[in-house]
Order: C-alpha cells, then structure tokens, then sequence
C-alpha cells in the first residue's frame, strides 16, 4: 500500500466523526430520560398523585422531541460504511452485520410499539399497563445502544471470529464471546450510565430554569429529586465501570492507555497525572514525545488502576513502539514485519487456490493465521511508525476534562438534592444558575468520553488488525468532502430544531396547575 | 381479529389527531427520513461494492486485491 490519499482517509475520518458525535448529542439523553420518566410514572401509579402524572407528562415530551429528532440519524453512520468504508464493511462481514440487525429489530418492535402506548394510551389503556409500556421503551432504548456499543466495542477487542481467507470475510465464531466480552459489558454499561448522568443534569438544569423564573416550585423541586438520585445512582456505577474500562484498555489497546496518560516511557508503580500541561518536545526522537510542563500526579495509582497492583509495570509509548524484551513486548517494527507475512500469505493463498496448488495454499494459511493478530502492522512496514500513536494531547486532555466534569456532576447532584430536601434550593441562585449552564457540561463530558475512546484508538478501525489507510473506500475525496458539508448543514439544522422546540416547550411549561389540594398531598 | 385490527387503527389515528407539538415534530422526521433515504442514499451514499460488482466472488476479490496491493 504505497500510494495513499491521505486526503481521502482524513475526509473520511472526519465525516465518520462528524456524523458520530452529532449523532451521539441525541442519544444519551434518549437512553437517560426513558428511565427518569419511568420512575416519575411509577410514582404516580403508587401514589395516584395527579401531580405526578403531570410532571411524567412533561418530561415524557421533552423525550418525544428529542427522540423524533434524533430518531435515524444513526443510520448515516451505515450509508458511510457502505460507501466510504467499504473495505471494512466487507472485512468485518457479520460481527457488524448481527448486532445491527438485532438492534434493529429490537429497536422497530420495543420502541415503535411501546413508544405509541406511552404517549397515545393516557386514558385509553389502564394504569400499569402504559407504566409497564413506559418502562419498555426504556429498556428497548437502552438495548439497542447495547448492539450498536457491542459492535463497537469488537472493534476495540476483536474476539469470537474466525477469518475467512477465501472471502475476505471475518466470520462470527462464538457470538457469546462477542456479546460478553469484557470491553463490550463494559463499554455498554459505560456508555448507557454517562447518559442517565447527562439526562439527570438536563432534568436539574431545566427545573433549574424554571426555579429562577419562580414558576412551577413543586414540579421542579419533585423533579430535581428524581433526577439528582438517578444521577447519583449512575454515577456511583460509572465510577465503577470507568475502573473496568481503564483496566481494559491497558490490556487490550496500552497504546491508547499509554496515550490518555502521556506515558512515554513504562515503569513500576506507574502514577497517575491528576492534571498536567503538554508540550511537544522539540528534540528529534526517534518516537515522538510530549513533555509534561507542569503536572500534579498521584503516585502508584496508575499501576494500580490498570493491573490492581501498585507494584505494576506499566508500559509507555516508547515501549510499545520500540519493544521492550524485558518485558515480552514486540517492537511496532517487528510486528510491521509479522503483519507484512500475514498480507502476503493472504495474496499467496489467494495465487495458490486460483492455481490450484492445495499444499502452497495450506502453508501460507499456516502463515497467515500464525501472524493475523498482527495483519493491519504490515500496512507500516514500510512507512513512518509514529502514524501508530494517536494523537497524545487530544486523548490526554478529553479524559481529564471528562473525569473532571464527572466529579462536578457527582458534586452538582450532591448539593441540589441537599438543599432540596431542606426546601432551600429555590433561594441558592448561584446553585440554579451553575445546574442550568451544566446541561452543555454534560453534553461536552459524554462527547469527550467518546473523543478518548475514538482519537485514542487511531489510526485502527478494529485493533491491531485493519488500521483506517486500509478500510476506505476508493472513492473521489471530494465527493467525501461535499458530503461532509452535507451533514455538517443537515444536523446543525436538526439541532437548531431541537433548541428551537424543546425551549418552547420548557417555557410553556407543564400541563395546566393543579389544585391547591394536590399540592398539599404531594407536600 | 377485525376488531382488534380496527381497535389499533382507532388507537392510533386517534393518537395521531390529538397530538399538538407532534404535528411539527412528525413533519421534521418525514423531511429527515426523506433527505437520508431519498437524496443522500441515492445521489451520495451507493454501496460501494454493490455498485461496481455482481457477485460476492467479485467483491471479495476486490478487496483482497485492495488489502494485499
């Protein structure tokens, strides 16, 4: 692969990424708000309050333009595979294929059909059975997240396939392997529970609102309840989830671990940098550097948080590229060499079958399965190795930034639901105003998960085995460029609608008041 | 089973009537849906294999053609 369009790869990357995160603004708040509006309903089966019902009422059309507006945005993400991406598509076969297809199914059946209930079957089906409707749409969000972050997550740890020389084709082997794989759980439970945190700050924020208007005191003290106890739940798991996720990447993709923690060169009792300043070094290296100016570290942590052991080493960036016999790690440059086997035996066997020559065909499938872990290396051998290590600033800085926010919405939930309960939060402005400008926080936090978990992962598109010079389409550039405008108009126009109806929305408020007698009750 | 069937039509045409911020919010999805399937999907969007090949045989050998090249 001597001559590449790096304008072509680079366009693609960035519609890829475009489309992604502007398709992930509506997602997280889907998956969070089906479930605070749950629990709201639930509430008011048990208690029967109308006041209850009303404030499901509201938040549940908030849900519906958010949803309607979001709805099939991700399918964009399949056009691109197909056109843009279409060396991988065909790569990845059914891995992709089966998990897409079930979240679509899922997605048709559980949403469409329950969605329907929860807003057209007030009075038309009993009680616990729009509840019972309301909580399947939650679920069903929620699992067709799981298919689409299961397919990703094969992207980062590929497991459970078998590759098939003779098509090209990775071919599902152990679906459950696919399925629970420790990455997939986890970046599952991940990914879901930073969108019960976003959704939670989005409830506080717009209650928020409406306390600093002085209007509609009961509904949003009841709903600032709700979501700061669902944010805190969530939370306390996402702290949980975020150690497996660490933990994960350090065995499975250190070179990105080692990234998010500019660790150049691996130790024991590696510690962990809180926060730091980067700069790029200036000095030729033979693998490229970034010098920390200034940085506040915890010692040991690092080790820890990766292997459970403080004692543990840790491998850097110039580990990982250069190797590091001491410690069993292959140099990028001898897997380059391992990979460049793996492709030629892929193109011998090709030659042999076409020729008719089992026996040459039998050995270079020996030599092709023996060096596949290292098949997308070999797109290097020949060029500049320090294209295998992302971009160290971006990955170091978003997951700082995103842990950082995590603790403030931790705070945030903290100190709203303290001086609720004790009735207050009406006269702390200071409080209100910080819940309502921490909606776009939120928003920033769950993108910058996503910018470690992505620009982290460069320049693979499944790790270790297919690297992006690799899985574009041969396609015009600039057709890739107009489409990218494309989107970037057609999701800035979506999103300006969301704004647009969701603060009408708001500003109208909930359904007519209530007597003065179910504002006693609730009290 | 007509019954039934004319229950879930009543169910949703009735929803559909009484639906005030939906009105605008249904016109957005169809606009969408219509922008996505029927301007980008086939004026930007052709499957890539599909496209320029008939068979699997073909596609596959493309691409081995692309990864080994």
């Amino acid at each position: 692969m001597e001559h590449i369009d790096f304008s072509l790869v680079n366009w693609s990357r960035a519609q890829f990424a475009l489309t992604a995160m502007y398709h992930w603004l509506f997602v997280p708040l889907t998956l969070g708000l089906s479930f605070i509006i749950a629990i709201m309903e639930t509430y008011y089966v048990r208690t029967g309050n109308p006041e209850w019902k009303r404030i499901t009422k509201f938040w549940m059309t908030l849900f519906g333009i958010n949803f309607a507006i979001g709805v099939a945005t991700g399918i964009i993400l399949e056009f691109e595979f197909g056109t843009n991406w279409s060396n991988y598509s065909w790569f990845v076969g059914d891995i992709f294929g089966a998990p897409l297809a079930i979240e679509g199914i899922m997605a048709f059946f559980l949403e469409s059909t329950f969605i329907a209930v929860m807003f057209f079957g007030w009075n038309k089906v009993s009680k616990k059975f729009h509840l019972l409707s309301t909580w399947l749409v939650a679920i069903g969000s929620n699992l067709s997240a799981l298919w689409i972050l299961v397919a990703n997550a094969w992207m980062q740890n590929p497991v459970g396939m078998k590759f098939n020389l003779d098509t090209a084709r990775n071919e599902m082997a152990n679906f459950g392997e696919v399925l629970f794989s420790p990455v997939a759980t986890n970046k599952f439970f991940h990914t879901a529970l930073s969108g019960y945190v976003l959704a939670s700050v989005f409830v506080i924020g717009v209650s928020a609102w409406f306390l600093l208007k002085n209007r509609e005191q009961l509904f949003a003290k009841q709903s600032i309840k709700v979501a700061s106890i669902f944010g805190l739940t969530a939370s306390f798991f996402i702290i949980i989830t975020g150690d497996g996720s660490a933990r994960n990447i350090a065995k499975y993709q250190p070179m990105k671990f080692a990234a998010m923690e500019n660790l150049y060169i691996g130790q024991q009792n590696a510690p962990l940098t809180a926060f730091g300043f980067l700069q790029k070094d200036t000095k030729e290296t033979e693998v490229k550097k970034h010098k920390s100016i200034y940085k506040i570290e915890i010692p040991s942590l690092l080790s820890y948080m990766a292997f459970q052991d403080p004692n543990a080493y840790v491998p850097g960036i110039r580990d990982l590229v250069k190797g590091n016999a001491e410690r069993n790690i292959l140099s990028y440059k001898e897997r380059s060499e391992k990979g460049k086997i793996a492709i030629m035996s892929l193109a011998e066997y090709k030659n042999a079958k076409k020729s008719g020559n089992d026996s040459l065909a039998a050995t270079a499938l020996i030599h092709f399965q023996e060096n596949y872990k290292h098949f997308g290396f070999g797109y290097y051998a020949n060029r500049d190795i320090n294209e295998l290590i992302p971009s160290v600033p971006t990955t170091f800085y978003s997951f700082r930034i995103m842990v950082m926010l995590g603790f403030y919405f931790v705070v945030l939930f903290l100190v709203v639901l303290i001086f609720t309960m004790r009735n207050k939060i009406e006269k702390k402005r200071f409080i209100l105003y910080s819940a309502l400008w921490s909606i776009p926080l939120a928003y920033l936090a769950t993108e910058l998960g996503w910018v470690v978990c992505e620009v982290g992962r460069q320049p693979w598109v499944i790790q270790d085995i297919m690297p992006t010079i690799a899985a574009v389409s041969q396609v015009n550039s600039s057709s890739v460029q107009v489409t990218f405008i494309l989107f970037a108009v057609i999701f800035t126009a979506l999103i300006i609608a969301e704004i647009k109806i969701l603060t009408t929305q708001i500003k109208k408020g909930p359904e007519t008041a209530l007597s003065e007698n179910t504002i006693t009750i609730i009290h | 089973m007509k019954k039934a069937a004319i229950n879930i039509f009543q169910f949703y045409y009735q929803g559909f009537k009484m639906m005030t911020v939906g009105k605008k919010l249904w016109a957005i999805i169809i606009i969408k849906l219509l922008i996505l399937f029927v301007v980008l999907k086939l004026f930007f969007f052709p499957d890539f294999l599909k496209s320029n090949f008939n068979t699997d045989e073909e596609r596959s050998n493309y691409v081995i053609k692309q990864l080994t090249k």
